[in-house]
């Protein structure tokens, strides 16, 4: 009970400053998970603890706002035919297992070597899986948007290893995904949506190895993939935000203010999945795994000196090095916005030119 | 066919509207209540997920038919040509 009335007095006194940020971060996060499937809560959780908001706090109440956001997002997408239910669903499970792993390995390195440690150990995360995976999906996505535009009929191939995972057949674990339109087994399913889960867990943003993992791993086409990471989302957001509710931890009143912006974006950012191709998507989301990794690495010095892998940092330095690290991480974000609301805007402009074209035709 | 054009949404857009705008006037005013009630921890904790879910359905709704009013829609499927 001690601890559940310091955590209540913990809630900080909002003022309009605070929630036209979390409104407007929200916006932002929103339109880009609506996209890509996730992603904000790199932005948002800095954001709300430099308000005094603690730690713990932070996490649960941007929790609090991806499960309903993911909701809405999935649900608009699945009007478009994008989300397989069933995969998001398998997945979502299995990265719930992983969510709790992943927790319990951060409250042991933190017992172990403390903040720093436990700090060190999620940017060397942020390092190596955004350097890996973001590095191939900007890659392949770069390759797509060039095929593309020199005319090349483009259709996303299957990889090698989606081919190779789709021909095997293990008997009592095959189940059929619209997606792929074949069946594959949940032996292959659920350690991707586990490490999805131990990732969330990690960086709070299972999407970059959910997304690439369907797409790369199980053959879902890019579209497809980015709208059921909304699903698993959901699902493991809505396990997470109860299991940090239980201990009073959720602050609704952040969560809900960053819902207001977050879903006037999700809509938006859905909407734009319809005017683009698939390879949009892996734009998106290798550009943003990309910036912020180097918004991270810049991290990694700071907490290597604070555990003393290295000679410790000035203070000045250290001062710069955050704020610098931060500055990109929401540089990040709204890149990958500013992409997304391009990409509709140009979509819109042609379908009106094409709708303007077919209207003539129709009365000739 | 050629002067098809769909009705806007705008009254659903005008009904959630209120009912959205109703959620966090309520939200905002009882502060101090959900301070003390929504973060007890516990079975209290049901509270926190019913508002997220509860906001979802009311603002979704509202933010989905504020595009659509808006005239900003998904691209329609046409038959290939």
């Amino acid at each position: 009970m001690h601890d559940i009335a310091q955590t209540v007095s913990n809630f900080i006194d909002l003022n309009w400053m605070n929630m036209v940020y979390l409104f407007l971060v929200g916006f932002v996060g929103g339109l880009v998970s609506g996209f890509i499937g996730s992603g904000g809560a790199f932005v948002l959780t800095p954001g709300m603890m430099s308000m005094g908001v603690p730690g713990l706090v932070a996490v649960a109440s941007n929790m609090c706002h991806k499960f309903p956001k993911a909701l809405v997002g999935a649900v608009k997408r699945a009007k478009y035919g994008q989300v397989d239910v069933k995969l998001g669903l398998i997945m979502g499970a299995s990265a719930e297992a992983g969510v709790l792993i992943g927790a319990q390995i951060q409250e042991n390195i933190k017992k172990s070597f403390g903040d720093a440690g436990s700090n060190l150990y999620v940017s060397m995360a942020f390092v190596i899986v955004l350097a890996v995976v973001g590095g191939f999906v900007l890659k392949d996505g770069f390759k797509m948007m060039k095929q593309n535009n020199t005319g090349v009929e483009e259709e996303e191939k299957t990889t090698k290893i989606a081919k190779w995972v789709q021909s095997i057949n293990i008997p009592g674990t095959m189940v059929y995904f619209k997606s792929i339109d074949k069946k594959i087994s949940i032996l292959f399913t659920i350690p991707l949506g586990f490490a999805t889960g131990m990732l969330a867990a990690t960086i709070a943003v299972g999407g970059f190895i959910g997304v690439p993992a369907m797409i790369y791993i199980l053959g879902v086409p890019s579209l497809m993939a980015s709208a059921t990471e909304l699903v698993i989302a959901f699902v493991m957001g809505m396990g997470g935000s109860f299991k940090y509710a239980l201990h009073g931890f959720v602050d609704i009143r952040l969560s809900m203010i960053i819902l207001a912006g977050s879903l006037f974006g999700v809509q938006l950012g859905a909407i734009g999945t319809t005017y683009v191709k698939g390879y949009m998507i892996k734009l998106v989301m290798g550009v943003i795994m990309i910036i912020v990794l180097f918004s991270r690495g810049l991290m990694v010095p700071v907490y290597s000196g604070q555990l003393g892998i290295i000679s410790p940092l000035g203070d000045m330095t250290v001062k710069i090095l955050k704020n610098a690290s931060f500055a990109i991480m929401a540089l990040a974000l709204f890149t990958g916005a500013f992409i997304v609301l391009t990409a509709l805007w140009k979509g819109i402009k042609k379908e009106k030119m094409v709708v303007a074209h077919e209207r003539t035709q129709e009365v000739r | 066919m050629a002067s098809e054009s769909k009705k806007k949404p705008v009254g659903k857009l005008i009904i959630y509207g209120i009912g959205s705008v109703i959620l966090y006037w309520l939200l905002l005013t009882n502060q101090e209540f959900i301070n003390q009630n929504f973060g007890r921890g516990g079975l209290y904790a049901l509270l926190p997920i019913a508002t997220a879910f509860l906001f979802s359905f009311i603002h979704g709704n509202f933010t989905g038919y504020f595009w659509t009013v808006l005239g900003v829609e998904a691209k329609k499927k046409r038959e290939v040509k």
